[in-house]
């Protein structure tokens, strides 16, 4: 009986391992960043460009960089949640413009809507590098000392936000 | 004749070898960028080769004309230019992007069951292999066949020859 039974098993076991490997997306790359000190920069802002923003800026604050661009379809998906995200005050996001046009940039926000509470320019992607960007959208959480506490790759969904985003995000505002 | 006929064939085919070459290298010309110092490429190229692309991600970032890699191998160049090393710049990439950048896996403890995975898979066949044949080798036993039987199959066998010899 056992004979006929283990090649059953084999089975299973690369069943339930295949399975696991289904429910994996390969374009969603661990970042080593989590847990670290987010990178910083000083980059000016979109809409003004003699003014520039630096990342120390927001310690003390929970805060979201959603990186996006004009010329991403995909941010399209997730920009109406975003400023519906905006609309609610639960967080405050700030948005990096990569590598995009800047008249085309603004005309973006005008026609879609603006979340973001500053905009700031990566026109040649540096700063992106250095957030381990590879594809946009990408979004990251960051906390009140400044540190990468999440990063969603690709479009925002409904799904992720109430799921993972804002229940960390609600937890993070409340540590001292 | 046929050696006419073959040597006509190898005049053909080497005249459109050399236009293959020449049409090559006018592709190679094209298709080179703007090139810098032809050290910094080299270096870059033998760095990126084993690099992946994280938006192509089955292409080496050498090979790859995605945006992304397109900032990686400038990134690289200036770094190159700045004088690190390849150690540093290939942490500098792994501490943004993570090991999955690099193809060639480091070993850690994470990364064990890869490296040795397969060794250990192979031994484990390989043992129970040998010890299967042996089992197999006992449980065999000689069957020895009786007086009667022999007779039998003896006849039977010499009937058979008989036919075949009609």
């Amino acid at each position: 009986m056992m004979r006929y039974l283990i090649p059953l098993f084999a089975f299973m076991v690369l069943a339930v391992f295949l399975m696991i490997g289904l429910t994996l997306n390969p374009r969603q790359v661990p970042s080593p960043l989590i847990d670290k000190p987010a990178p910083k920069f000083q980059l000016n802002q979109l809409h003004d460009s003699d003014k520039v923003m630096s990342s120390d800026d927001n310690l003390g604050k929970v805060w979201m960089l959603n990186v996006w661009a004009s010329w991403c379809v995909a941010c399209r998906d997730e920009h109406p949640l975003l400023v519906q995200l905006a609309k609610a005050g639960i967080v405050p996001i700030y948005g990096l413009n990569y590598k995009d046009d800047r008249d085309t940039a603004l005309q973006w926000l005008r026609r879609y809507g603006d979340p973001y509470q500053i905009s700031i320019v990566d026109s040649d992607g540096k700063v992106g590098i250095n957030y381990g960007v590879y594809g946009v959208p990408e979004t990251y959480v960051i906390d009140k000392e400044g540190i990468i506490r999440h990063k969603h790759i690709g479009p925002v969904t409904v799904d992720s936000l109430e799921k993972t985003i804002l229940p960390l995000i609600k937890e993070l505002q409340n540590q001292a | 004749m046929t050696y006419l006929v073959h040597c006509k064939f190898t005049t053909i085919s080497f005249t459109f070898l050399l236009l293959l070459l020449i049409s090559s290298i006018g592709w190679a010309k094209e298709a080179t960028p703007v090139a810098e110092d032809p050290e910094i490429e080299k270096r870059m190229l033998a760095l990126t080769m084993d690099l992946r692309c994280l938006v192509c991600q089955n292409e080496p970032i050498s090979d790859s004309r995605a945006e992304f890699s397109n900032d990686i191998r400038r990134e690289i160049r200036e770094q190159i230019k700045a004088n690190k090393t390849d150690d540093e710049i290939i942490q500098f990439l792994v501490d943004r992007y993570g090991d999955f950048i690099l193809y060639n896996p480091p070993m850690k403890p994470t990364t064990l069951l890869l490296w040795f995975g397969p060794v250990v898979l192979f031994l484990i066949s390989l043992g129970s292999l040998v010890f299967y044949l042996k089992r197999r080798r006992i449980q065999i036993e000689e069957i020895s066949l009786s007086q009667a039987q022999r007779e039998k199959a003896e006849a039977l066998l010499k009937e058979d020859n008989k036919g075949k010899d009609v």
